[in-house]
């Protein structure tokens, strides 16, 4: 268990070094009964790390395993909540947005668990941030594709790893629910 | 003033439980302000204050959800998550969960697959039972089987009853034979057949005299369809696929699949994931009308969405980088709609008749309308993929022209739009087998946030207060022991998942399923 964690965590610190490999490019790891390194404790087959932020998922990084930065030395982040606040939170570099919303205990989803097969990590940044990224591949976009409230700035949270210059960065957390009475549906009622 | 539908036996409105007396909830939600201003708390911040505020009744609040698909655990997962005192049992008719994430979603999307990974989490609170290999409700269709439970016999013990049992039918076209020919059959069975669904493993699928297939529909199941029959053997041996169809691949000759769609490339279904996938195929070469992309992309214009524009891109760039003569193919072919198979005298599918279309209308509702032209397409197999249906259950409310049952955000409704206390729906039974998991996601939270909202209200629901409730903590459990009727939990349904694993190692695949509700259960006895 430890060996896995280690060299997950070595595979992946050299993936985000390098950065940016072709999306596409699928490393298949065999693994054995993860154990209960995390809540994923039953990932029992293979897991497909499709790429960098991939690493960041599963059984290593969940609910908090990453240690938080000391309080005044990580990137600084301003998540907003679907209700308005924001909430200023610190990242480890190399951190995917999604992983840090979930140690933060904001209500992102991440349900396919960052293999590029869902867009419930849509956020929406800030301009200014979303410029200093590279472009989202063809396979996040077909995902965000299909994301609520699609904007010109949306990208998937799992696919955005913190860098310093990303410091300051905002992300708007977009309702998990679309809600009909927002929405403006209207229901008949008597 | 909301007139409240009672349908069997349920308790008069004047009794209806409002027990949570005086608290900031009910500044925001009386009863009269729901009935009466249903805009009024018509923000999400209103929402969710409810969700976590409020002041809801201490007694344990006891819900039933029908299926463990995707619709129902996402429903669950919320209402736990929400309401602490709440207690979910989950009622699925096979001895396995998991709907379509197990016999819907394809074996070479195992990413997809990650959810049920939230679902065990789900699974693993000690507030949620799992009670599997148990049918609620007879479906009204006449000859139907009588299903281990009837919702009457649940009402007694629940607050809310959550209906999530999906679409169980597909669609058919209404022409000629094609229940009757060989080789003619439902994609939703094909697929079910594939993932190892026990109830269709009695499908007759020989691909072993067959070249051609034709899809008729164009959305992401046709597409999946599609791509089983021209993925190389050896991709698919990886998978989850069924050993049984595998052998069934292995003598396939199948080489050219087309894809029918009554309508324009514009008015696709399937999605850019799985068009890039097709397009991916290795060995096989992409046709379709590229005057007609290029005439509807211009009429369209500006007023292509990114998603529809960056899908278009995906057809075009399909077109110019198909590499011409290879050994397979797929086409996409528009303005096409079925009119009747024909086979020959052993009754084996050989042609289909295809009216031709023009479309009319303006972008946003573009109709196909027939020409009166035809043509014969020459094919071996057919697939219908025209959509799934859901079948209405004995005692509850089913728009049959929409097959969903009526509801407003969740909230089960009857014919004439009345509120049915106590009753919920959510996913494909709920708005219809559309959207990938996100979208059924979503809309199971949007359920569970109804239901939340309801209980911590003070809505009526089915019992009014816990004297109503009996002692036993399980009483479902115990009628249907004392029926003698076998029941799955969860932790038998990890063991017939690991045997599962087991099997599936041994020949490298990451799972090797059950094929029959025998086989399952024999695990756990």
């Amino acid at each position: 268990m430890t060996i896995l964690a280690a060299s997950t965590r070595a595979l992946r610190s050299a993936i985000s070094s390098t950065c940016r490999t072709p999306r596409n490019q699928s490393i298949l790891m065999q693994t054995g009964r993860i154990g209960s390194l995390a809540s994923w404790n039953n990932i029992n087959s293979n897991i497909l790390l499709s790429q960098q932020a991939s690493f960041s998922t599963g059984a290593v990084w969940q609910h908090g395993s990453m240690p938080r930065p000391a309080p005044g030395t990580g990137i600084k982040v301003n998540f907003v909540k679907p209700n308005g606040e924001t909430v200023t939170v610190e990242a480890n570099e190399g951190e995917s947005l999604l992983d840090l919303a979930r140690a933060n205990d904001m209500d992102v989803e991440g349900a396919c668990e960052a293999s590029l097969a869902c867009s419930t990590c849509h956020l929406i940044l800030d301009e200014a941030s979303f410029d200093k990224l590279e472009e989202p591949s063809d396979e996040e976009n077909d995902m965000l594709d299909l994301a609520f409230g699609l904007t010109d700035t949306s990208r998937l949270g799992c696919q955005v790893l913190m860098t310093k210059e990303l410091e300051g960065l905002t992300a708007k957390i977009p309702s998990a629910t679309r809600n009909m009475y927002v929405d403006g549906a209207k229901p008949k009622h008597h | 003033m909301i007139r409240l539908s009672l349908l069997t036996r349920g308790e008069p409105l004047s009794q209806a439980r409002c027990s949570i007396p005086t608290s900031s909830i009910r500044r925001t939600f009386t009863p009269s302000l729901l009935s009466n201003n249903i805009r009024s708390f018509s923000t999400a911040w209103t929402l969710r204050n409810a969700l976590t505020e409020a002041a809801a009744p201490t007694r344990p609040f006891k819900v039933a959800v029908i299926g463990s698909g995707p619709g129902g655990f996402y429903a669950a997962h919320r209402i736990l998550k929400h309401v602490p005192q709440s207690s979910i049992d989950m009622f699925e008719a096979l001895p396995v969960p998991h709907g379509l994430v197990r016999f819907g979603v394809a074996p070479d999307h195992p990413e997809v697959k990650n959810v049920m990974h939230t679902f065990d989490e789900v699974a693993e609170n000690p507030n949620f039972t799992f009670i599997g290999n148990t049918s609620v409700g007879t479906y009204v269709t006449p000859g139907s089987k009588k299903a281990d439970l009837e919702i009457s016999d649940l009402r007694p013990h629940y607050d809310a009853i959550l209906l999530a049992y999906g679409a169980h039918e597909d669609r058919l076209l209404g022409v000629p034979n094609e229940q009757t020919l060989k080789g003619v059959m439902a994609a939703r069975s094909f697929v079910g057949f594939y993932n190892g669904l026990p109830c269709e493993q009695d499908l007759e699928v020989d691909l072993s005299k067959a070249e051609t297939a034709v899809v008729i529909g164009q959305g992401n199941v046709a597409l999946d369809v599609a791509r089983i029959l021209l993925t190389p053997l050896e991709e698919l041996k990886k998978t989850d696929l069924t050993e049984r169809m595998i052998k069934i691949l292995e003598k396939s000759r199948v080489k050219h699949v087309h894809v029918v769609g009554r309508r324009g490339p514009l008015e696709v279904a399937f999605t850019a994931k799985e068009l890039r996938e097709m397009l991916q195929l290795p060995g096989t070469t992409f046709h379709m009308d590229q005057e007609l992309l290029a005439s509807e992309m211009e009429r369209a214009g500006k007023t292509l969405d990114r998603p529809r524009k960056r899908l278009m891109g995906l057809l075009e760039k399909g077109i110019k980088e198909s590499k011409p003569d290879q050994p397979k193919s797929w086409s996409l072919q528009f303005l096409r709609s079925p009119l009747g198979f024909s086979g020959d005298s052993d009754n084996q599918l050989k042609a289909i008749e295809l009216g031709i279309n023009r479309l009319e209308g303006d972008n946003s509702n573009r109709k196909a309308v027939a020409t009166g032209e035809k043509e014969i397409l020459a094919c071996d197999l057919a697939f219908r993929s025209i959509g799934y249906k859901s079948v209405g259950i004995q005692g509850i409310p089913f728009d049959e022209r929409k097959g969903i049952v009526p509801n407003m955000d969740g909230k089960v409704v009857d014919a004439e739009q009345n509120i049915v206390p106590g009753f919920y729906a959510s996913g494909w039974l709920k708005r219809g087998p559309i959207g990938v998991i996100a979208t059924t996601m979503a809309d199971a939270y949007q359920t569970a946030d109804t239901i939340i909202l309801d209980w911590n209200s003070g809505q009526p629901m089915l019992n009014n207060d816990s004297s109503s409730m009996k002692n036993s903590s399980k009483p479902v459990l115990e009628l249907l022991k004392s029926k003698g009727h076998k029941t799955v939990s969860y932790k038998d349904w990890k063991k017939i998942e690991q045997k599962e694993f087991e099997l599936g190692a041994k020949v490298g695949k990451p799972r090797e399923k059950f094929l029959t509700i025998e086989e399952m259960l024999r695990v756990v006895d």
